[in-house]
């Protein structure tokens, strides 16, 4: 591995040495820091050895938010970037954004190198494809929620590991059990709206909001205040009145209480896949996630959260000739499967999952195939493709609110959720003013 | 008895006052003006397009609940902030001034905290208090108190407000030391061998003598409380739960900035200077007469 940095810092510095050939810069902000940081690094590096005409500059910009801003700025400056790794929740921003962007299926037309969509998980591509097809952004990193099991826990409370929690009347049952034993957490999630609203949405086949998810428009309206949802949630907030379920916080914070031993379930990204590894010191396992029983047509396919790469409007032909050669390099099948080795994000081409099933990779590490099958089990309907709202950062914010009212028993289930659809809605008629 | 000093070239005063306009200018008429503009319109993030809304984004704004609710939140958290942190602060600093051995080694241990940027300060409270891992919810844990300021706005609003109140108490601490040292001995004496109790003293002398600074520091706090717990809120809750621990300012970033919503954001900036041009008027016209200096 160290041999394998020390090639990279080399190809790195032989690549900065480079301008003097006059290679094209291509200047790439993105948001990842740590061990995700040095993986992007080392693309990066393995791609500017791998050529000499373009050389990539990675910069790192702070979080996702942060990251958006500062291209956002950096365009109103005139000095954008020429690709801007952008979280899934600014899509409809992006989109939107029409002479700010370039799309990328017209970056790699008009670059005459060799383009196939198809070759893309639809599940994956979809989120960032326009409604007849047309891919706007690359998806870059990309996960869907999936269930972590703490094993031990699961034999401490006298249950069987190994036993089925595959709908959420079941997870009932061994939460019961665990409460019982005096498990202290036997319950958590991460990204409560995303896995417990937006896929639970897909995952049932029921619409998150009108026009599609709002694929179809941007007088999209919210309803995920449906039967469904009322009844997951209002569940949850049973759960946790019952000590069942800890809520603890908005992002990925009931990632450290699982890897630590205290909590028995986890529902968290695919990603955390990493970090679990690393640190759980019990026996572990991972499952799809948990669905409804008696609702019709359950499990649909998950949705994916993450990012994608999109390219600015405003540069050189050549450097978009530049972005293009990245592009294919990045989708390259041992790219991408290394990628999702090692990170524990979906692979976004077949050939990338072929390739890691063929390694041996799924049957070493079981259960990080998953997340892939939840994705890919049946083709993506309306309600299932993915989310296209408008300031939807700002809509998650009420819905976690919301939601915490619910968790502390300040709300019942439907007040909680019937108030963030009517205050979601107000932000998406701003969106939709500020956009007409 | 004001002096007069007469300048015999027209334009010179004008030249001398001329930097000061100039930033003044600059750092503050200009971003206010764009701020006042920009409120009347939305703008899309890209600055690509923009629409006027003449007073729209304000009828938005008072439109929302939770905008109107935080305006209270602003208000309990800066009172909070600004009593706690001053009170402490000249508790100490009366102690530390009749302290009499070791005295310097107290001040500066006590001046520190200052110097931890409120984001660290924000972290530092976080740790302490974070409902899994840390050491003071684990205690309370243990004493049969549940500590999750996750959920609970009550004990978020009492986290930020105790981290931000003790950043602030080293400097509030500094000038109160300095203001008590500044007393006359002399006055406090006679009053000690008139019989006054350390009570009556400090209520009757200490406390009126050291008014000029306790306004002085009643400004800079409310000021502090109102636009650097910024830095604090951002890293302890992010505004939650619920918005129970939004203040203006931070709403004000949460909405341009995280929510891309500009139109909004400039309105709220508004707003803001406003409320604190109204705050700065009440606090010299009726604070300081009361005043002596």
């Amino acid at each position: 591995m160290k041999k394998y940095i020390a090639a990279g810092l080399v190809a790195a510095l032989m690549s900065s040495v480079a301008p003097a050939s006059a290679a094209t810069q291509i200047e790439f902000w993105h948001a990842f820091t740590g061990r995700l940081g040095e993986l992007l690094d080392e693309q990066v590096a393995k791609f500017n050895a791998s050529q000499s005409d373009y050389t990539v500059v990675a910069t790192n910009k702070g979080n996702y938010s942060e990251t958006l801003n500062a291209g956002i700025a950096a365009f109103r400056a005139g000095e954008q970037p020429d690709v801007l790794q952008v979280f899934e929740v600014g899509t409809a921003t992006m989109m939107a954004a029409e002479g700010a962007i370039k799309p990328v299926y017209e970056v790699m037309a008009d670059s005459g190198l060799p383009f196939d969509q198809s070759v893309y998980l639809a599940a994956v591509a979809g989120y960032y494809t326009t409604t007849d097809g047309q891919m706007l952004s690359l998806p870059y990193n990309s996960s869907t929620p999936v269930l972590y099991v703490n094993k031990d826990a699961l034999k401490a409370a006298g249950l069987d590991p190994e036993m089925d929690l595959s709908t959420w009347e079941m997870v009932g049952t061994a939460l019961d059990a665990l409460k019982e034993s005096g498990s202290k957490c036997p319950l958590t999630t991460a990204w409560q709206s995303w896995v417990h609203l937006e896929n639970l949405s897909a995952y049932h086949n029921v619409p998150f909001a009108s026009k599609e998810n709002g694929f179809g428009g941007l007088d999209t309206e919210l309803s995920f205040n449906g039967d469904v949802q009322v009844k997951h949630i209002d569940t949850l907030g049973q759960w946790a009145k019952d000590g069942k379920f800890i809520y603890s916080g908005r992002r990925n914070e009931g990632g450290a209480p699982f890897r630590a031993g205290e909590c028995a379930l986890f529902t968290e990204s695919s990603a955390g896949y990493a970090g679990v590894k690393k640190e759980a010191t019990f026996d572990f396992a991972i499952r799809p996630l948990p669905y409804w029983s008696d609702v019709e047509g359950a499990p649909q396919n998950t949705i994916i959260g993450g990012a994608s790469l999109w390219v600015l409007e405003g540069q050189t032909a050549e450097e978009y000739k530049g972005v293009a050669a990245f592009f294919n390099f990045l989708s390259s099948s041992d790219i991408q499967a290394k990628w999702h080795q090692d990170t524990g994000y979906l692979p976004i081409t077949m050939a990338a999952y072929e390739a890691t099933k063929a390694s041996g990779f799924y049957g070493e590490n079981p259960g990080t195939d998953i997340s892939i099958i939840q994705m890919t089990g049946k083709a993506p309907t309306a309600n299932s493709k993915g989310l296209r709202l408008g300031n939807f950062d700002q809509i998650r914010g009420i819905i976690d609110e919301e939601l915490e009212g619910v968790w502390n028993g300040a709300k019942s289930a439907k007040d909680a959720l019937d108030s963030a659809v009517s205050r979601g809605d107000e932000l998406l008629r701003r969106f939709e003013q500020a956009n007409r | 008895m004001e002096k007069r000093v007469v300048f015999n070239n027209r334009w010179l005063p004008y030249l001398l006052v001329a930097p000061q306009l100039l930033v003044t200018f600059v750092f503050f008429f200009w971003p206010a003006g764009q701020a006042i503009y920009q409120s009347a319109f939305i703008p899309d993030p890209f600055g690509l397009k923009t629409q006027f809304v003449g007073l729209g984004n304000f009828e938005y704004l008072f439109g929302n609940r939770y905008y109107l609710e935080s305006f209270s939140t602003t208000a309990i958290f800066s009172v909070l902030v600004t009593v706690s942190s001053m009170s402490f602060a000249l508790w100490l600093a009366v102690l530390a001034d009749r302290v009499i051995k070791g005295s310097s080694a107290y001040r500066t241990l006590l001046i520190w905290p200052y110097a931890v940027a409120p984001a660290i300060a924000g972290v530092l409270w976080l740790f302490m208090f974070n409902p899994f891992t840390g050491i003071i919810a684990w205690m309370l844990f243990q004493v049969g108190y549940v500590w999750n300021h996750n959920l609970d706005g009550g004990q978020a609003m009492a986290l930020v407000v105790a981290a931000s109140a003790w950043k602030q108490i080293s400097y509030n601490f500094l000038f109160f030391l300095a203001g008590l040292q500044a007393i006359p001995k002399s006055v406090i004496e006679a009053a000690a061998i008139d019989g006054a109790s350390f009570w009556r003293r400090f209520w009757t002398i200490i406390f009126p003598l050291l008014s000029p600074t306790t306004f002085f520091l009643l400004v800079v706090n409310v000021i502090y409380a109102f636009f650097d717990t910024f830095g604090v809120i951002h890293t302890i809750t992010q505004g939650g739960p619920q918005q129970s621990t939004t203040i203006l300012v931070y709403k004000v970033f949460a909405d341009g900035f995280v929510g891309q919503d500009l139109g909004s954001s400039a309105a709220q900036s508004v707003v803001l200077l406003v409320l604190v041009g109204i705050l700065t008027v009440v606090q010299f016209r009726f604070i300081e007469r009361r005043v002596h200096y």
